[in-house]
């Protein structure tokens, strides 16, 4: 396993009780800042809650969802990017350069809008009414675009996993007769996803913040909701000073989840 | 077929880009035989080990393992199921228990149930002396105790073959006996063994022929007694008084 400061046994006791109540103190005081907004001064704090409460709860379903189909694209990815096989290698490689080079906001208005565009093109140029019909579901789109992105991310990420593990391991499981994907899925996979839980950690994170882009193709996340409360109320300050909090909230929350998720899988020597 | 060998090795070369690691290697190992193989480092003992179980692929030349020829997929994984491999390094699943590392693949490739595994895996760790370990995590045993349990988990798939790629190389000196008198019981129960090992305590006790390696070529074998003490090559004389002295 990777060395980190944490492994040191001289890393001691207090400074890890003082880098937990660190983590305690802001979020409390976050929290807190919240709760004193909305109670203290409900308008327009209580206001602009009640507004995007909705916005909270897409971009949190849309970015959990889409973290999901991440993590299972994002393995064949990594599987093709460490394959013996030139043609999956070059599938995935190709895959994870091109869509690395693009903005992950161009990827989303491709898909919202010159996806379905395309789509009906080819409906009128074959005459097939479901197809000319077509109309793109935003946020269908939107964790597509997301998902698509992020996996090519996520297969860097696992290929770095796998190939950590020594190769000694594959080798003694092939040796034991295992076929490639059974040494895969039960000896080196297992191995792997707990080296690479911190970067895993950090990408939920980056695609809970980076969910709000969708805001731009027609999703009613936390950030467009907050965008139409402002354009309805006037008052940008307090409107992002609250959305800004609420991102901050869950951010910090999922941080120290996966914090938690790999002290807990640590195995033991 | 009981009296024709069970390892058959017919001209053998395996080249690492330039380097031509095996330069026509013949061997046949016969039912129940122990096999040491010794030489210089860079002679080819690995890749040789290796390319029987085929977790090295040969570029030319034919081996045959208890009657299955190694070329398609099918027959490669058939002979792993029948070729235990023993590591320098171990290579224990660190992310499994002791007892798990021995059930894993019996689980998975010979379709064992989990009481059954698991009561076969606890015979062989009696068998090599650390029961009590079952449920620790490799990475807590000491050196001796994890090549032990690495034999355990290999005779756990009732392999008709175990190769040994120098298994005493990587431990602390006072290791090393507990690991050999595993192999020596292995080696009187009869099971055929092909050993890369240094060992000559373990070659006069176990070995019915011992075999010299230098530059991927088979310089000589005879009766460990007869090689150690009355070598006629002088490539083997010169490996020799290096290893002894
Ligand atoms: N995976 C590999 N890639 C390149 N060269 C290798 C590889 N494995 C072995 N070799 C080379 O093949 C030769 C034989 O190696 P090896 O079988 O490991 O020798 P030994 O086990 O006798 O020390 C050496 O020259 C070694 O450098
Ligand atoms: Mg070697």
């Amino acid at each position: 396993m990777q060395k980190t400061e944490k492994d040191n046994p001289n890393y001691g006791f207090h400074e890890r009780i003082k880098q937990t109540d660190q983590w305690w103190l802001l979020v409390a005081i976050v929290v807190l800042l919240v709760i004193l907004l909305t109670t203290f001064k409900p308008d327009p704090y209580q206001r602009i809650l009640n507004f995007v409460m909705d916005g909270i709860w897409v971009t949190l379903y849309t970015t959990v969802i889409s973290f999901t189909l991440v993590l299972i694209l994002g393995l064949f990815g990594g599987l093709g990017r460490t394959s013996r096989n030139p043609i999956l290698h070059g599938i995935a490689s190709v895959y994870v350069e091109v869509i690395r080079g693009i903005p992950l906001l161009v990827q989303l208005i491709i898909w919202y809008f010159a996806f379905p565009a395309m789509v009906k093109d080819l409906g009128n140029a074959w005459n097939m009414e479901s197809l000319s019909n077509y109309k793109a579901n935003p946020i269908v789109m939107a964790i597509l675009g997301m998902t698509i992105c992020y996996a090519a991310y996520m297969s860097e990420v696992y290929r770095a996993g796998i190939e950590s593990i020594p190769k000694g391991q594959m080798e003694a499981a092939r040796s034991l007769g295992m076929n490639y994907f059974q040494a895969m899925w039960y000896v080196i996979l297992p191995q792997a996803i707990r080296v690479i839980l911190p970067p895993i950690g950090n990408e939920f994170v980056t695609l809970l913040k980076d969910s709000s882009l969708v805001s731009v193709v027609a999703v009613a996340d936390l950030t467009r909701r907050g965008r139409e409360f402002m354009a309805a109320n006037f008052i940008p300050i307090q409107t992002w000073l609250m959305v800004a909090l609420l991102y901050l909230v869950m951010t910090l929350i999922a941080a120290r989840a996966v914090t938690w998720l790999e002290k807990h899988s640590r195995y033991e020597r | 077929m009981e009296s024709e060998a069970i390892i058959q090795i017919k001209n053998i070369h395996k080249h690492f880009g330039k380097v031509h690691a095996l330069r026509g290697i013949d061997l046949n190992v016969s039912r129940g035989e122990v096999v040491l193989i010794i030489g210089p480092s860079g002679s080819g003992k690995s890749t040789l080990l290796r390319c029987i179980n085929r977790l090295e692929e040969f570029d030319q030349g034919s081996i045959v393992v208890d009657g299955i020829p190694l070329d398609s997929a099918e027959n490669i994984n058939a002979v792993r199921t029948e070729v235990g491999m023993v590591f320098q390094q171990f290579n224990l699943f660190p992310h499994l228990t002791v007892l798990n590392n021995l059930t894993l693949a019996q689980r998975i490739i010979r379709k064992r149930e989990k009481a059954e595994a698991e009561q076969i895996g606890m015979e062989l760790l009696r068998k090599v002396g650390i029961p009590e370990k079952a449920d620790c995590y490799p990475l807590q045993l000491s050196g001796g105790q994890q090549q032990r349990v690495a034999i355990a988990r290999a005779l756990a798939m009732n392999p008709k073959i175990m190769l040994f790629d120098e298994p005493t190389s990587a431990l602390d000196p006072e290791m090393i006996q507990e690991v050999l008198d595993v192999m020596l019981a292995l080696a009187k129960e009869g099971m055929t063994m092909v050993v890369v090992s240094h060992e000559m305590g373990f070659a006069r006790a176990a070995a019915d022929r011992a075999i010299l390696m230098d530059g991927g070529q088979i310089i000589e074998q005879a009766p460990p007694n007869i090689l150690f003490t009355n070598p006629k090559h002088e490539r083997t004389k010169a490996f020799l008084s290096k290893v002894l002295s």
